[in-house]
């Protein structure tokens, strides 16, 4: 009889995540930013149909980067369960924190038992009633969540675009500069900056808005409000 | 606990209750109503009238604000129109309970797609999955909990307002100009087939509406026009290229007093 080889713990773990933190480095970075009005989201994405950034309920968005398939998949999975519990229950009841949490055991799960991990990162926002109230949650490959404030980024280059939105970021920034400020964050990650700037999709979760607060932004209006000289943009 | 266990994949809401939540769905075990237990829907409120037609920039919706308990008034101020999404509208009528779930669900069902799919169904797509709901009504219906709907909306890709009437069975048809059902639609249908023209303004559809629920209350007992002593008025709305947006109060005022002082003489 075949005696598998012993393999520790340990270098199970090293492995899947080395495996899934390659397969995450490949992607493009997102970078979630609160401002003034609320809160935007902006990934570097060529594709106009396959989208990495979405709605998942009133106040509540979702971005993920990595394999296409895996993070679509979560995303669909946030969709119905938020609905189903707004179904369920009411409309107030769909939590971020719950659904943040829900993501960060699903992928946790996958990742200890499954022999492939998911390689993929994700953000979960919601935007408060007032600025204090803002939630960001970054779930990684391994299921493990963290809280963020002001910024937070995921994808390959996050470390220095990080390190580029510690010393640039102010609070209450206008939608502009909050636009602005994501898209030099992005160009940070890079090591040699491209020539062309990327196409860039933004979704912004903005405060005023009644219902649902999630808004596309169609990239000739991206463009349109960076070049409005630092005042807010006017009502999506 | 995981944050999901079902196994459906697909886009609609409705269908992942069917396959995944069936308990979830409204009215799915139905106890036999005993036979000469007929009191029950005497016991239930029911929503009344409700009306659509078409004018120059899209479509007007109404519906009056009462619900009716056997001989009974149950409500002054319920809603039988919901915004199904930005740009359609349902409205509904029969057993009230029934009307609430099915108009929620449709509601969500919008949604849900939109987002899974990441663009909002055609009117028509919409006008289908409503069906689809009615027809999962049937087996309520025979027991009397009947929901009739009317859909309407604005189709972003003909540019034009459009209506959909159902059956219990199901059965969907589309209206060209204008349709009125509840228990006083078929008032509220005469008024509109004498009085409705092509191209109607938007001040003169919304006073043909209001009109046309003025002659139901006339006749149906379970139906009220405008109520001007309480200050209670029919909800109407109206859907266009730039979306669905109610009449205010102070305009509904206006026309109604208008219309009431050629009752009065």
């Amino acid at each position: 009889m075949a005696v598998p080889f012993y393999v520790s713990p340990d270098q199970v773990m090293q492995d899947k995540a080395e495996y899934a933190r390659k397969g995450i480095a490949k992607g493009k970075s997102i970078v979630a930013m609160e401002y003034a009005g609320g809160l935007l989201l902006m990934a570097e994405n060529p594709s106009v149909s396959l989208n990495k950034i979405s709605e998942i309920y009133d106040r509540i968005a979702f971005a993920g980067v990595g394999k296409y398939s895996e993070f679509e998949n979560l995303r669909k999975i946030g969709i119905r369960y938020a609905d189903m519990t707004g179904y369920a229950s009411s409309r107030r009841d769909v939590t971020t924190k719950s659904l943040a949490k829900g993501y960060s055991d699903l992928i946790g799960t996958v990742f200890t038992r499954d022999p492939k991990p998911l390689e993929v990162e994700i953000l979960v926002v919601e935007v408060g009633e007032a600025p204090a109230t803002n939630q960001m949650y970054h779930v990684s490959f391994d299921g493990s969540i963290s809280d963020r404030q002001q910024f937070a980024v995921i994808g390959g280059h996050s470390d220095r675009i990080v390190a580029y939105l510690q010393d640039h970021y102010a609070a209450n920034l206008s939608l502009s500069e909050a636009l602005r400020l994501s898209q030099r964050g992005v160009v940070a990650g890079y090591e040699q900056p491209p020539e062309e700037a990327s196409v860039l999709e933004v979704g912004i979760l903005y405060r005023e808005r009644v219902g649902r607060k999630f808004y596309r932004m169609p990239p000739t209006d991206v463009a349109e409000a960076m070049a409005v000289a630092g005042d807010e943009v006017e009502a999506l | 606990m995981s944050l999901w266990s079902g196994s459906y994949k697909g886009s609609s809401f409705f269908d992942l209750l069917r396959h995944d939540f069936p308990h979830m769905l409204p009215l799915q075990h139905l106890p036999q109503i005993p036979a000469g237990e007929p009191r029950l829907l005497e016991t239930v409120p029911f929503a009344t009238t409700i009306l659509a037609l078409r004018f120059a920039d899209g479509v007007v919706m109404a519906g009056d604000r009462q619900a009716t308990e056997g001989f009974e008034v149950s409500s002054r101020r319920i809603e039988k129109l919901y915004n199904a999404d930005s740009h359609s509208v349902v409205a509904m009528a029969g057993v009230a309970g029934p009307c609430l779930d099915m108009a929620k669900l449709f509601q969500i069902e919008m949604e849900h797609y939109e987002k899974i799919e990441g663009a909002p169904l055609a009117l028509e797509g919409k006008a289908n999955r409503l069906a689809q709901m009615v027809k999962q009504n049937l087996p309520a219906a025979f027991q009397g909990l009947v929901v009739v709907p009317i859909f309407a909306g604005y189709d972003v890709h003909a540019e034009q307002g459009r209506i959909f009437k159902y059956d219990v069975t199901g059965g969907r048809y589309e209206e060209r100009e204008f349709y009125a059902t509840g228990s006083g639609g078929k008032e509220a249908r005469s008024t509109l087939r004498k009085l409705y023209k092509d191209g109607l303004s938007r001040t003169e559809a919304i006073a043909l509406a209001l009109e046309a629920l003025v002659d139901a209350a006339d006749i149906d007992v379970g139906t009220s026009g405008p109520d001007l002593a309480r200050g209670i008025y029919p909800l109407v709305k109206i859907t266009t290229l730039d979306g669905t947006a109610d009449v205010d109060d102070e305009e509904l005022c206006a026309v109604s007093e208008r219309l009431l002082s050629v009752v009065k003489g």
